[in-house]
Formats: C-alpha cells, structure tokens, sequence
C-alpha cells in the first residue's frame, strides 16, 4: 500500500514538475507548480513528516504558488512564444543534466547512506522535536535563512518604492 | 453505541463520514434560508413563505406553519440549480472554468474531518473524540488546506475570460493572502498558553477544549486574539463588509458573473460550507467547544447534579447539541453583520488587513509571549 501510494505520489510530483516546463499557457504551468507541490506534501506524509507536508500545503501550495498566479494574471501572459535555444544552452543545459544524474547516482550506490539519527518522539511530542532542533542544531542554518528573507523584503521594499516616489514626481 | 464499535472499521468510518457530510450540507440548505428568513426579517419583510410539499403542507397547523417558516424552500432551490440548463459561455476556459466549482468546495469538505463535535466516554471511561480524523495538527491542518480555497476564486475569475470577475479573482487573492496571516498570528497566543512551559506541543483542537473546560474559555482570556481571528474570519469566508471579490454593486456578480445553474449552486454552497466550519472553529478555539458554560464544563456539571451529564450516549448527545448551538449562533451572526454593515472600499479592505489587524495581532503574540514567560513559569 505504502509503495503504491510512492509511486502514486512521486509520478505526480514529478510528472507536474515537467508540466511546469512544458506548459506553454503560464496559469496551467502555475497550476502545475501546485500540483508538484501537493505531491510533495504527499510524500513528506509517506515519510511521517506530517509538520513538514502542512507547512509545504501553507507555504507553497497556499501562498507562493497563489502570488504566481495573481503576478501572471496582472501580466497577462496568456501564452508564451516558444523559445529557440541557442547552441551554447543546449550544450550547457545537457551538461548541468549529465551532472545531475551522476550526482544522483553517486549518492546512492554509496555504501552507507548516512543520516544522523532521529531522537525517539514521543507522540505528540513532533512539534516540539521540530522547534529545538530549529533553535539549537539547526540555528545558523535557520538565521541565514531569515537574514535572506529580510534582504529580500528589504529589496522589496526599496524597489517599490522607488517607483512610487518617480511617479509622484512625474505627477508633479 | 458499543453495537456501533463492534461494526467493521471500514464501514464506521464510512457512516461517520457520511452522517458529518449530511450534517454540512443539510447545514449549508437552511443556512441558505436563514440567510433569506433573516433579511426578510431586518428589511421589515416575510421571506419565501409558500414553497410546500402537497401532502405535508396538508397537515392541519403543522403544515401551514411550516410552509410559513420557509422550511420546505431549500428543497425547491436545490432542485432549481440541479435541473437548471446550464450554459457555458463560449469565450472561457473550459477547463479551468468548470474545475474551479469544485475546487470551492474541497477545503470546506477537507477541513471538516479536522473539526471535533464533541466526545463520547464509554463505559470503560475512556473518552472517545467524535471526530473523523483525529489529527495532532489540527489547526495547521485547516489553515493548510483553507489556504487552497483561494484557487478556486482566482481560477474562476481568470478562466471566465471577462473584466468583472477577472478583478473579482484578482482581489480575492490579494485579500485571501492578506488576512490569512493576521488569522494565523491571531491564534497563536491561544497554542503558547494550552502547550505552557512543561507541556509536550499539540496544535489538537480536542487540547484546546479540554483545556478551555478545566479553565476558562479564550474569550475571556485572550479577547484581542478572538476580535482579529473572527474579523479575518469574515475576510476569509468573503462575507460581508470583506465580500470585495463579488461585490455585486462594483463587479456585477465578481467572479462567478458567468456561471449558473449547478456550478452557481457550488460557489454557494461553498461559502456557507466555508461559513459553518469557520463558525466551528471559532467555537472550538474560543466558545470552549462543546463545554455549555464558561468555566463550567459536562465534567463539573455532572458532579454537582450527580446526573450522568458527560458519559454515555446522553453526555455525547449533550456535547454534540451544545457545540451545534454554538455552530448555528455563529451563523445567524454572519448573517446579522451581512444585512447591517456596509461593505468596505477595496483599498479599506487592504489598510484594516495590513496596518491594523497584522500589527495588532502581532503585538498580541508578543504581549502574551511576554505573560507566559513572566507568570507561567
């Protein structure tokens, strides 16, 4: 059961993951997103990471993916000419590919995959697991996180109000 | 009851989704008749008084009253939007155009399984929650899975391929996003002091209850957290004064303008669904849920009456009784607010969710982070 629900979950996150790269119309290939999402939120609770799948829901499938949406409807990008790749990024997107996969393969012929063992969880006790790892094993991890996330906001911030501050100008 | 736990799990789980089904959209019908009975009511009118089914309506006072509360409507209604041809305008996107109804009402149906109706202890004196899906992150699970909700909105707008419900779409998702955060932030405060210091971490719903019923409700103890949750409440359901996406004096109907019949009939349903467990939660995380009194739960009840208030089936029928109670006061007030205030102006609409509501609940989480460290260790 848990194998089928696997593949089930993986061939939707990664079947809609190449729909976002193929799909020419941007909502559908924001629809896509969506769904690639839901699929990863899908295996997060194959895994029993279920903090971890509601989170992917909040933020990615309930937010991120909804400012994709509303910036493509603004924008009105209905359909998208196709692209001709020059040379140089066939080559170089082939290559960046070759990498990947012996990457992948590398890591996973491996001998010993090894990952730090988990603390026993009580039940409900997930959450609270989460949390101190956030703040003691994870804390420079999560505070460079947060550091980017202000300069972006900050960058944010800026940009829009650089535009506001010449239009009034232009106004007057 | 034991008859019922002895039944196949399979088939329990089956007749409990089923009764909860039944109970949202037997709720959603006569939310619907509410919503007419008490307009009419405000506006110095009737309301739908003459829908009767021949051999009912037949039955002498019974049938006349109940012809004249407007009690047989829904039926007339929902056969309406069944029945009812229904065109698809040909300049949309029929794809997304019909897959956005039902997206509608997926987190309504989804998020139910989340929502607790109260308790069962049997006779071994367990307490058994009467819930479908007893998950330990319940919250989140709902703030999860509402966060979907907005899709179906902005889809609608979008594939309809026409100016008004395009700006409906396009406002539901700024406002959607908008007051999810400050709705997020709001109850926060209530989850510090249930999981205080020493506590092990549960976002249960059931927690909350079982907390508020050993003390006292959220009301009372966090106001400020219960006055932003229900105002985002509102912007999130898209009720009024908060219905900017199909404000229908500025956008014709928002953004279900091109839809009728069936597809009309789920965007409806849909937000009473919306409404009914919006109401619920509300009532689990600061009306003490299924509990009658502040500060006084089943549990004190009985032991004062020495009545079997809280086991048995009696205690689960009480709960359940108390917290439907709750559920149908909640309606009747989104109803009240829609049929007294007018709606706000779009940019408003922004101002309250950014400037007011984010900062004043934010504020709130510190205050209360601050008490808990200071007083509860």
């Amino acid at each position: 059961m848990s194998a089928f629900l696997f593949y089930l979950f993986a061939t939707l996150t990664l079947g809609s993951a190449l729909l976002v790269v193929l799909n020419r119309n941007a909502v559908s290939a924001a629809m896509s997103l969506f769904l690639a999402f839901i699929g990863m939120a899908g295996l997060f609770v194959l895994l029993e990471a279920y903090f971890l799948a509601l989170l992917q829901v909040m933020v990615y499938a309930g937010a991120v993916v909804v400012i994709f949406v509303f910036i493509v409807m603004l924008l009105d990008v209905d359909k998208l000419p196709r692209q001709r790749l020059d040379k140089l990024s066939k080559v170089a997107a082939t290559l960046a590919f070759a990498l990947m996969v012996t990457g992948v393969f590398w890591l996973f012929n491996k001998e010993q995959f090894t990952a730090p063992a988990l603390p026993a969880e009580a039940t409900g006790a997930v959450l609270k697991t989460y949390g101190r790892q956030l703040f003691t094993t994870y804390l420079l991890p999560m505070q460079v996180t947060g550091f980017l996330l202000l300069s972006a906001m900050i960058g944010v911030i800026v940009i829009s109000k650089k535009s506001a501050l010449a239009a009034t100008e232009e106004t007057q | 009851m034991d008859l019922f736990f002895q039944l196949p799990l399979l088939l329990q789980l089956l007749i409990k989704a089923l009764l909860v089904v039944a109970v949202l959209m037997g709720g959603c019908m006569y939310s619907v008749l509410a919503e007419r009975k008490v307009s009419a009511w405000i506006q110095g009118r009737t309301g739908p008084n003459r829908t009767a089914i021949p051999w009912i309506a037949a039955i002498p006072l019974i049938g006349r009253f109940l012809q004249r509360l407007g009690i047989f409507q829904p039926l007339a209604d929902g056969g309406k939007f069944l029945f009812k041809e229904e065109p698809i305008p040909g300049h949309v996107n029929w794809f997304y155009f019909n897959l956005a109804p039902v997206l509608a009402l997926v987190p309504a149906l989804t998020t139910v399984t989340v929502v607790p109706f109260g308790e069962y202890i049997d006779s071994a004196g367990q307490r058994v929650p009467l819930i479908l899906a007893n998950l330990d992150l319940g919250i989140l699970f709902i703030f999860a899975i509402s966060s979907i909700g907005v899709y179906s909105t902005i889809l609608a707008g979008w594939s309809s391929n026409s100016r008004y419900p395009f700006l409906g779409g396009v406002r539901a998702s700024a406002q959607l996003i908008s007051y999810e955060i400050a709705m997020g932030l709001s109850v926060l405060p209530l989850f510090l002091i249930v999981n205080g210091p020493g506590g092990e971490g549960s976002l249960s719903l059931i927690r909350v209850v079982h907390w508020q019923a050993e003390s006292c409700w959220f009301l009372f103890i966090a106001p400020v957290s219960a006055f932003v949750f229900l105002i985002s409440l509102f912007a999130e359901t898209n009720r009024h004064p908060f219905d900017m996406p199909e404000g229908e004096s500025e956008l014709v109907g928002g953004f279900h303008t091109e839809y009728g019949a069936f597809k009309f009939g789920l965007f409806f349903t849909a937000e009473y669904a919306h409404m009914i467990v919006g109401s619920a939660v509300f009532a689990l995380l600061f009306l003490g849920g299924w509990q009658p009194c502040p500060g006084i739960s089943w549990d004190k009840l009985a032991l004062w009456t020495s009545l079997p208030l809280n086991a048995g089936l009696l205690g689960a029928m009480l709960a359940v009784a108390t917290f439907l109670v709750k559920i149908v006061f909640f309606v009747v007030v989104f109803i009240w607010v829609r049929w007294t205030l007018p709606r706000f102006r779009y940019d408003q609409v922004m101002r309250i969710g950014w400037r007011v509501l984010l900062p004043l609940s934010l504020a709130n989480l510190i205050a209360y982070a601050i008490g808990i460290a200071v007083f509860l260790q």
